[in-house]
């Protein structure tokens, strides 16, 4: 494997420390699946964070094994040599808290119940993640990220540390973003929730005990989160009208390749996602406003911020659109922050970001270089 | 004095005017040249904005502030009087909407600093009066592949000032990087004009 960061293990944090969150709720201690590429160095100044979107986890690069099928979820960025390149970074990124990959989530055990928490488990917002990442960072001795990154809700949590702790981010690099949701953002999010919530395995969110999994409403909602994740020409670009046999059968079986694409990934998901967690995670989208705190100028909020700038977006993203972006350059101008702002053109829709396009690529790597070198 | 011989000429003359500290927007910044140096000679705070990525990516690279948009549809992002100086660099003769762009240079910066190709120099004059469209090396396009599409002469574009409510507060006019003086519309094949509004 070349520049790949290789074969990786995550390891589990467990942080004893009660954290109450945002919604109220105290959990009383928690863990958090992590993994890391690159190495520390004496300062610790070279630290980069990579937050996860709506289904991300800590897999970022590399394989677990050699004979996994696929690596990380940003492989194409994160390596030795590669934009974000662990020959000069100590890069960590992590399950959120919530997820279903290894961190404490609805499908964990909860100790005071010997069951899974599974409706009992709080609602998370993008600050109470901010936080449980400032304690992971606490406990490796990292005073101030390099960067921090992230990509549609990633990006939420890169501009919220920017934020709540501007000392601890050198750089923030916010990704096919959005300031917030529009209320077409929302609705879609709910169509989702309700395709899970509504799946009668689904039992107010305590399946564990039934031994089921709600599996046809995480299939339905992620068939219609990939819709809204690509763009119309791209979707038309790769699958068109084409049919799997090439003649009608005049009935409901997959007939359209579309279909056949949409179902294969409904399908997939359902079988490795947590219906619970989706909640969450549309829900922590749903009430990320830092606005909202700042008398609804995002100039205010952005104006607590130290850190410099890289906003990014995708001109085929309809999801979170360019306009999105410029809603956030616009407040970092407003507030006197330091900001460049690159709108790729791409047909790959809110995916982009995860796509290897080469300007996208370029803009990141000559943008990651200059931190680089300023904390050599 | 500050070193500015790596500068290219035009880009030479702009920085001349900008004081040292101010605000600079560069409209159409390219690879950032001009920021780049006055970053490093002048002390300037500047952005740049270009409609290219591959401008975005090469400013970036040079560790400057970039903003990827087009600049037809105005200046949104930047508030009134934001910048000390806004320029607007061998660009306005590509744009469509030049009354806007111009606007716009005076809502965000208290002085326009606008350079163009003079169509009045008299290479041009002297093509068009053998009957072809003028290439030169401030026009090195021709016309079916120019991205050029509106020409002016340095007459032009002071009365078009003028009629918007501005007034020329210096005014250079260069041929292959050296001052022309002397029937400068006739003689001068780059034109750099310092601008702001008539006080009302």
């Amino acid at each position: 494997m070349t520049n790949s960061v290789g074969i990786v293990t995550p390891q589990k944090i467990v942080f004893e420390d009660p954290i109450h969150l945002s919604s109220g709720y105290v959990l009383p201690h928690y863990e958090l699946m992590v993994e890391t590429y690159g190495t520390l160095n004496a300062d610790k100044s070279n630290a980069i964070l990579i937050c996860h979107a709506l289904s991300g986890h800590h897999h970022v690069a590399g394989k677990h094994a050699e004979t996994d099928k696929a690596a990380g979820w940003w492989d194409n960025m994160v390596g030795p040599g590669k934009p974000i390149d662990t020959n000069k970074f100590f890069v960590m990124a992590l399950n959120n808290l919530g997820g279903c990959h290894g961190s404490t989530g609805p499908s964990s055990i909860n100790p005071e119940t010997g069951a899974p928490y599974g409706s009992s488990f709080p609602v998370v917002l993008v600050r109470d993640w901010v936080e449980t990442q400032a304690r992971l960072a606490d406990r490796l001795g990292i005073k101030q990220f390099a960067a921090i990154i992230g990509g549609s809700l990633g990006g939420m949590q890169a501009l919220r540390w920017s934020i709540t702790y501007p000392e601890r981010v050198r750089h923030a690099l916010v990704i096919a973003s959005a300031p917030k949701l529009t209320a077409q953002n929302i609705a879609f999010n709910d169509v989702a929730r309700q395709a899970i919530i509504t799946d009668p395995e689904f039992h107010g969110g305590d399946f564990y005990l039934h031994g089921v999994v709600p599996k046809r409403g995480l299939r339905l909602a992620r068939m219609l989160g990939h819709i809204t994740y690509l763009s119309d020409d791209g979707m038309g670009e790769k699958f068109g009208r084409l049919l799997r046999s090439g003649e009608y059968k005049y009935g409901f079986d997959v007939e359209f390749e579309i279909e056949s694409y949409l179902r294969y990934q409904g399908d997939k998901f359902s079988t490795i996602f947590d219906a619970n967690t989706y909640l969450l995670m549309t829900k922590a989208l749903d009430y990320f406003d830092p606005a909202r705190h700042y008398g609804g100028s995002l100039a205010e909020a952005m104006r607590q911020a130290q850190a410099k700038f890289l906003v990014v977006s995708f001109t085929s993203d309809w999801r979170f659109a360019p306009s999105r972006s410029r809603e956030i350059v616009k407040a970092l101008l407003d507030a006197d922050r330091t900001v460049s702002y690159a709108e790729i053109e791409s047909q790959h829709g809110h995916d982009a970001f995860l796509m290897e396009d080469a300007p996208y690529m370029a803009v990141m790597r000559a943008y990651l270089n200059n931190i680089a070198a300023e904390i050599a | 004095m500050a070193q500015h011989n790596t500068l290219r000429p035009d880009l030479k003359h702009i920085a001349d005017q900008i004081k040292p500290g101010s605000r600079v927007l560069d409209l159409g910044c390219a690879d950032g040249e001009l920021l780049a140096w006055l970053q490093a000679n002048k002390a300037v705070r500047g952005i740049g904005v270009d409609v290219d990525v591959m401008s975005i990516v090469a400013c970036v690279e040079k560790g400057l502030n970039v903003i990827q948009a087009d600049m037809e549809s105005g200046l949104q992002s930047f508030e009134d009087g934001s910048f000390d100086y806004v320029v607007l660099s061998l660009t306005i003769q590509a744009m469509h909407n030049i009354e806007l762009i111009l606007q716009e240079m005076l809502r965000v910066g208290k002085v326009g600093l606008v350079t163009f190709p003079n169509f009045g120099f008299w290479e041009n004059r002297w093509q068009i009066l053998i009957g072809r469209m003028p290439v030169s090396e401030t026009i090195p396009y021709e016309w079916y592949n120019t991205p050029n599409i509106h020409f002016c002469t340095v007459k032009d574009f002071d009365k078009l000032l003028t009629k918007m409510g501005m007034k020329v507060d210096k005014q250079v006019v260069l041929h292959q990087g050296e001052t022309v003086d002397f029937l400068p519309n006739l003689f001068g094949s780059l034109a750099l004009v310092q601008f702001s509004a008539c006080a009302k």
